[in-house]
């Protein structure tokens, strides 16, 4: 059977600058900027461009003067990747354009401002982000005996990939050992400070085309597996990780592993396949349990597979290489969640300024995470399928 | 740090972000008003759901009740803050899931023993607070 996207290509991954701040910006103005610069990396013409996805779609349809096109308003991050795929695939598009920004939000405290949850289920016992992902990260704990330093280490390699990446918002910062992680604040037990995501700004642009228009590209990358795996809304019940919206399904602490088992059926490959793992890492805990969910050890092994080295430089798995969410940047809803991406095509193309895979040929990028009940996973591959 | 992982959790003094009640959930908020743990359930199937629902997740039944909990259950998982989203909350506290006796999850926060007492399985028993004028919210505290 032919693939579901042997048809499309990425051909353009571009991030800007990321900073604290990026002063003159606001979330659509730095997403074009990432545009300009996607379609530049990938040598097509914005007039080219016939299909625009992403929460500055409109704009970017509006500023670029690319009317009459499809537009798709999406929010999302993978799953908006996987729906330009599919603009292509059904015939609607040739070119499409994803873009996300965020700039000029905030008021930079201390917790991402769109974490918080109104929800009145949750909003009077003081609930945010940390705190939901720390309910799933302590039963994990008692339930499997991970340990503090074991989550620790997961954030050490991650900040450490982002000490030596010279895009980094906390490029130099480190590098990092988990005792430099259990010594920071702690914010919610077990999570202190550098265990979890920093607050940034920036933008995010890829570029997918149509495999004959892609067909001189050297640099392309193609989409070889995707699946998406959520539980229901993020922020408004209590996170359970033994919850089980019906008999015989996953728990949600599971999240993802449906996805994962659906990316690798698509393309024909297995966790063993995977060069290198682009995972979104809100917090510590997620790097141990999507090893688990994914498949790259049994479930209750990702404290002790994180120990081994296995997801550091030369390791087995080297994880999330631009220093995620953590160092390299977690500009807002959506462009931190395309920024797996980018840097998976970057791995591909054996274009990172550090921390390149070598011979990289399977990206595993995903998103999400447990205490937010979903979790999108994109496979790319070097090869097209 | 240590003086405070020692310091008896406590409810947070009235001040704090409060809940919008909905209409869906009336009856879990009149039930705190009146000191009762109140939680929905479904009549057809006897699921005991995370939230009101319109449709059973279970069974697809739109048979939404409501039942008193005996407020007993244990400690599921919990986190300890101490970085606080919003300044009313006072540090520290710890948000828990419950398990209840009845085979409900229920979030909450645990008050009335020290940080470092927590641990999976504790026995704990609901007990209300006035959050304003017009809410109360359920806490647990460890069984003596």
């Amino acid at each position: 059977m032919t693939h579901p996207f042997r048809d499309v290509a990425v051909v353009g991954a571009f991030n800007t600058p990321q900073a604290r701040r990026l002063p003159g910006h606001d979330s659509a103005s730095i997403a074009l900027e990432a545009a300009l610069g996607a379609l530049a990396d990938a040598g097509i013409d914005a007039g080219d461009v016939d299909g625009v996805v992403g929460q500055a779609a409109a704009e970017a349809v509006l500023e670029l003067g690319l009317g009459p096109c499809v537009r798709r308003p999406s929010g999302l991050g993978i799953p908006s990747i996987v729906d330009a795929a599919t603009l292509i695939t059904t015939g609607q598009c040739r070119v499409v354009l994803v873009l996300a920004g965020g700039a000029g939000l905030r008021s930079h405290g201390s917790a991402a401002p769109w974490t918080t949850p109104p929800n009145e289920l949750v909003a009077g016992f003081g609930l945010f982000t940390a705190a939901e992902f720390a309910l799933m990260a302590r039963r994990h704990m008692v339930t499997y005996g991970t340990t503090e330093s074991q989550l620790a280490t997961a954030a050490a390699v991650i900040r450490t990939n982002g000490h030596h990446n010279p895009d980094a918002v906390y490029h130099g910062r480190g590098p990092f050992g988990p005792e430099d992680i259990l010594a920071s604040p702690m914010v919610a037990e077990p999570f202190h400070l550098l265990d979890c995501a920093t607050v940034s700004e920036g933008g995010c642009a890829i570029v997918l085309a149509r495999a004959d228009i892609a067909a001189r590209d050297p640099r392309a990358v193609w989409i070889v597996g995707c699946g998406s795996d959520s539980y229901g809304p993020a922020y408004t019940v209590a996170p359970v990780w033994d919850f089980t919206p019906r008999p015989g399904v996953r728990p949600a602490g599971w999240v993802g592993a449906g996805a994962a088992q659906a990316s690798f059926t698509m393309a024909g490959l297995g966790p063993a396949d995977v060069d290198v793992a682009e995972f979104y890492d809100p917090f510590s805990f997620e790097i141990i349990r999507q090893l688990e969910a994914y498949g790259f050890c049994e479930l209750g092994q990702g404290g002790p597979m994180v120990e081994s080295g296995a997801i550091g430089p030369g390791g087995s798995l080297p994880v999330t290489t631009d220093g995620g969410t953590m160092s390299y940047s977690h500009p807002g809803i959506a462009a931190q969640q395309f920024q797996r991406v980018t840097r998976g095509v970057q791995q591909l193309r054996g274009e990172c300024p550090s921390m390149q895979v070598e011979r990289a040929e399977v990206a595993l990028c995903s998103n999400g995470g447990s205490g937010a009940l979903f979790t999108d996973v994109l496979l790319l591959g070097k090869g097209r399928p | 740090m240590s003086s405070d992982h020692a310091a008896l959790l406590a409810p947070p003094p009235p001040g704090f972000p409060m809940p919008r009640p909905s209409e869906r959930s009336e009856p879990f908020w009149s039930g705190a008003r009146e000191g009762r743990l109140v939680l929905p359930f479904c009549s057809s199937c006897r699921a005991r759901a995370l939230r009101a629902f319109a449709v059973c997740p279970q069974c697809t039944a739109t048979a939404l009740a409501w039942e008193q909990s005996a407020g007993r259950g244990t400690l599921y998982s919990w986190t300890v803050v101490w970085r606080p989203p919003h300044p009313g909350f006072v540090v520290p506290y710890a948000p828990a899931v419950v398990g209840l006796d009845e085979g409900w999850w229920f979030l909450s926060a645990i008050v009335g023993c020290a940080p470092d007492a927590l641990r999976e399985g504790l026995a704990l028993q609901v007990e209300f607070h006035p959050a304003s004028d017009d809410l109360a919210l359920p806490y647990f505290r460890p069984v003596a």
